[in-house]
């Protein structure tokens, strides 16, 4: 392997029924810092049947190029078609770098990808940098410059540990939804877009699609919130989730919930925040009767502020809150709802 | 039919983390148990040699000590032990690690491989799919339900705000969820016809169409440039006060922070 081929900073542009997953354009974000601190282009990877409409988006959101990859087996996602395509990009354009988002396609395509292509894949990153590697000089190595540096939690946020690749390419990492930020949108932004197609046969290894079964989302997705009221066990059940439910409203915000919640059967799944579901970073999180396990921080303690309320005072939640009130969530949070609904009609 | 199932075993994460001077896990030093999403798999496994008939094999790659995640396997129900362990397999990163199970795969026949859908030491979800790769054929991630139709698999698989039921051709590669069952408890004879089963013990010799180049620390593309605990941002303030105190005091910080 030739390193020195290996050019520009490469993501996979999700998209899932002709929408850009948000995914998408964060890693766009990244990239385009990345791509700055090494003097090179973002390029989006769009993968799809039908998708070239959504090359401008990508545009507007930073990317400089984008390669259209667009086929009427890449309708549904599928591992081996989505693998075969992202796999030939990489043989024919040769990036340096190559971002997946760590969604459930990414983190499905993102190991195929780098088992076919062999090179490494650092998993579900929260931060990445240009630097160095060793990134501290050691005696009789070569300190190696411009390298992508991985960072990631492990052992469910117990730890952190940095990654390098630094003798194959191009340098992967799936990335956590929720952490990296968009660039701003600029409409009149273009980008060269360049279609190339591998050809798809089908074969063994392309698996059938005998059903897709759509759960009709009913709220705001909470990674999308600018204020999240999330609730877990001390909630206590599924009804008493209304007296969370009218604080939201209050306050224009949406309802979240911990594993407990959703375990429990009074939330469903994709209100979930934490490590098995969604890292959010609202301006405001209130944790109302959460413990705050380990994985439940992993998603949420990046929120700029976080006002917990739990009766019990050696929750862990109180040592990643800005403001923790220890007490009775069914008498705070109804008088809280209250006094709110006061003070913002006054202001009106 | 034949189904072998990768298990691993892992850290307890509530017995603290150690690790070796240069960044890896220092295994030796810490409490462990068999990882949950890889024993869903294997009650999964389990599950099909009830309904379908199997012979169930499982199979790890570790230190000798790995041994135990084999025994309470067969314990469970598992019809086979194989325990991968060689000194040049040590330090193995996700690319090394899916090279080693799949050299050690090619020894056997299979129908069906499942896998956990990832370890809670490295959290990566990456070998199952890896070792598809390796092995050509097909796999499908976060089963959610398996069904066995003739030659092929029936499985339900959960992405975000949907599910598809996919139909692979066997052989095939399947990786697990916790959720996917409870697993089972070992039997009082489970455990002790266990502790007398033979394990296989295969090192770097048995593995098949591997070279030495993708093997241990040396075969893995990811380095370890730092590693540390968790610095987590400071505690900020905690009140204990009455419930219309309590609202005050939380009002008060929203229009500190111009919330509202």
């Amino acid at each position: 392997m030739n390193i020195a081929e290996y050019k520009g900073v490469f993501v996979f542009a999700q998209q899932v029924d002709n929408k850009v997953s948000g995914i998408a354009l964060e890693l766009i974000g990244k990239g385009k810092e990345l791509a700055k601190d090494l003097g090179t282009e973002v390029t989006a990877v769009l993968v799809g049947s039908g998708v070239k409409e959504l090359a401008d988006e990508l545009a507007a959101y930073g990317a400089d190029k984008v390669i259209l990859v667009d086929d009427p087996e890449l309708k549904e996602y599928r591992t081996e078609p989505y693998t075969h395509a992202l796999a030939s990009v990489i043989e024919k354009y040769k990036p340096e770098i190559f971002l997946v988002g760590a969604t459930a396609i990414g983190r499905d395509l993102g190991p195929r990808v780098s088992a076919r292509v062999h090179t490494g894949l650092t998993a579900d990153c929260t931060r990445l940098e240009i630097g160095d590697f060793p990134i501290n000089p050691i005696p009789g190595k070569e300190q190696l410059h411009n390298q992508l540096l991985m960072t990631r939690p492990a052992f469910g946020g117990n730890t952190i540990a940095t990654i390098a690749c630094p003798d194959f390419r191009p340098q992967m990492a799936t990335v956590r939804p929720g952490v990296m930020q968009k660039a701003r949108k600029d409409e009149n932004a273009k980008a060269v877009i360049e279609e190339f197609n591998p050809g798809f046969t089908p074969n063994d290894k392309y698996v059938e699609i005998l059903k897709v079964v759509k759960s009709v989302a009913e709220t705001e997705d909470i990674m999308d919130a600018k204020i999240l009221v999330s609730g877990g066990r001390g909630v206590c059940s599924a009804e008493n989730f209304k007296i969370l439910e009218d604080l939201a409203e209050v306050l224009g915000a949406t309802v979240s919930c911990s594993r407990a919640a959703v375990d429990s059967g009074w939330k469903p799944k994709d209100l979930q925040v934490g490590q098995t579901g969604k890292t959010v970073r609202p301006n405001v999180y209130f944790a109302i009767g959460i413990s705050g396990a380990i994985q439940h921080l992993a998603g949420m303690e990046e929120s700029d502020v976080i006002i917990a309320i739990n009766k019990d005072e050696t929750a862990p939640i109180f040592d990643v809150a800005d403001y923790g009130i220890v007490g009775d969530l069914n008498k705070i949070v109804p008088a809280l709802t209250e006094r709110l609904r006061a003070e913002l009609n006054t202001n009106n | 039919m034949k189904i072998v199932v990768c298990i691993k075993q892992v850290p307890d994460t509530k017995g603290g983390v150690k690790f070796n001077p240069d960044g890896t896990l220092d295994r030796g030093a810490m409490l462990t148990i068999m990882n949950p999403d890889d024993k869903a798999g294997l009650e999964a496994a389990l599950r099909l040699k009830e309904q379908y008939g199997a012979e169930v094999t499982a199979i790890t790659m570790g230190l000798p000590k790995a041994e135990e995640v084999l025994r309470e396997a067969m314990a469970m129900g598992a019809d086979k032990g194989i325990l991968v362990t060689d000194r040049v397999l040590g330090g193995a990163d996700t690319w090394a690690t899916s090279q080693t199970l799949a050299g050690a795969i090619r020894n056997l026949e299979y129908d069906l491989i499942i896998t956990g859908r990832q370890a809670i030491d490295g959290d990566t979800a990456q070998v199952g799919p890896q070792i598809s790769e390796h092995l050509g054929i097909p796999v499908i991630s976060y089963a959610q339900d398996i069904k066995v139709e003739g030659d092929s698999v029936i499985v339900e698989r959960q992405y975000d705000d949907r599910y598809h039921v996919l139909k692979a051709k066997m052989p095939c590669l399947i990786t697990a969820l916790a959720e996917l069952n409870e697993p089972r408890y070992m039997t009082p004879g489970g455990i002790f016809d266990a502790y007398k089963a033979e394990i296989t013990v295969w090192g770097r010799a048995d593995l098949v169409d591997v070279e030495d180049s993708n093997l241990g620390l040396k075969g893995s593309p990811t380095q370890i440039a730092r590693a540390s605990d968790r610095v987590r941002k400071g505690v900020g303030a905690k009140v204990a006060l009455d419930p219309n105190e309590s609202v005050d005091y939380i009002i008060e910080r929203l229009k500190e922070k111009h919330i509202i």
